[in-house]
């Protein structure tokens, strides 16, 4: 498929049996579409670190996802606390996650750093007692990274 | 070094029934912080953890890792065993401590992805 896609994904807070299940749907869509292995992994990365974020912290959210033959978009919108600094998120380590959830194997303070690392772009809106918006993009023309 | 290699490296137990044990596996990272996983671990390489939750599954299927080894002898559950087989992620489980499975494979000439550009 080569023309313009795209959907919804819903996610519930603390739903960690199925948290991951949205960004596998997104991984299964790109395939699909016979987008480069080294691009999904880049994405699904990314997805899953939204994803697990807003299941982590947020009430609920959902994840959208546009795809054209230049770029892959995603954005994730959550009903959640908010985050009061954007900066100090970013920051590889720093995390403010419970410890049931570091047990789990998350709450390390790499998760936005990890959907940076992977992302050609990423903006992050954010309200305390709101929520956040995260979104970003990959680019899929070859001189795009 | 193939998966059946390292289930005898290992005297590990297949814990899915599915996937090719004649892959080979170049690389293998060891964590029980998924995001360092998802960070750090390149594509079709063996995943070594002492987590047993869904989530390490996700990870290794997002991260396109190709077998996951749980050491000491800890087992996910039924669900996460399904999911794997669903996904066709081959897992094992080893009574090995952590240190002595990255050791063993080590040893046989397995290695990190350190160093490597993902």
């Amino acid at each position: 498929m080569t023309g313009d896609e795209d959907g919804v994904f819903f996610l519930t807070g603390k739903d960690f049996a199925n948290a991951g299940s949205a960004s596998s749907n997104l991984k299964g869509i790109l395939e699909k579409r016979g987008i480069p292995a080294e691009i999904i992994r880049r994405a699904s990365i990314a997805a899953f670190e939204a994803e697990m974020n807003v299941i982590i912290y947020a009430v609920a959210g959902m994840m959208h996802y546009t795809i054209t033959p230049e770029r892959i978009k995603v954005v994730l919108q959550d009903m959640g606390p908010g985050i009061p600094d954007i900066g100090l998120a970013m920051q590889e380590g720093y995390s403010t996650a419970p410890d049931y959830i570091r047990e789990m194997g998350f709450g390390s303070g790499m998760g936005l750093p990890n959907i940076k690392r992977n992302a050609d772009k990423l903006t992050i809106n954010s309200v305390v007692g709101e929520g956040t918006t995260v979104e970003f993009v990959i680019s899929l023309e070859r001189s795009g990274r | 070094m193939t998966l059946d290699d390292i289930k005898g490296i290992l005297g590990a137990l297949a814990l899915t029934g599915r996937g090719d044990m004649k892959i080979d596996i170049g690389r293998a990272y060891c964590a029980d912080l998924m995001s360092d996983v998802l960070a750090f671990s390149i594509t079709n390489s063996l995943l070594i953890t002492g987590l047993t939750n869904a989530q390490v599954v996700r990870t290794a299927e997002v991260a396109d890792i190709k077998a996951i080894v749980f050491v000491q002898n800890k087992r996910p559950d039924i669900q996460t065993i399904a999911m794997a087989e669903a996904k066709n992620i081959p897992l094992f489980v080893t009574e090995l401590s952590m240190f002595d499975t990255c050791g063993r494979l080590y040893e046989r000439g397995l290695r990190s992805q350190m160093g490597q550009t993902v």
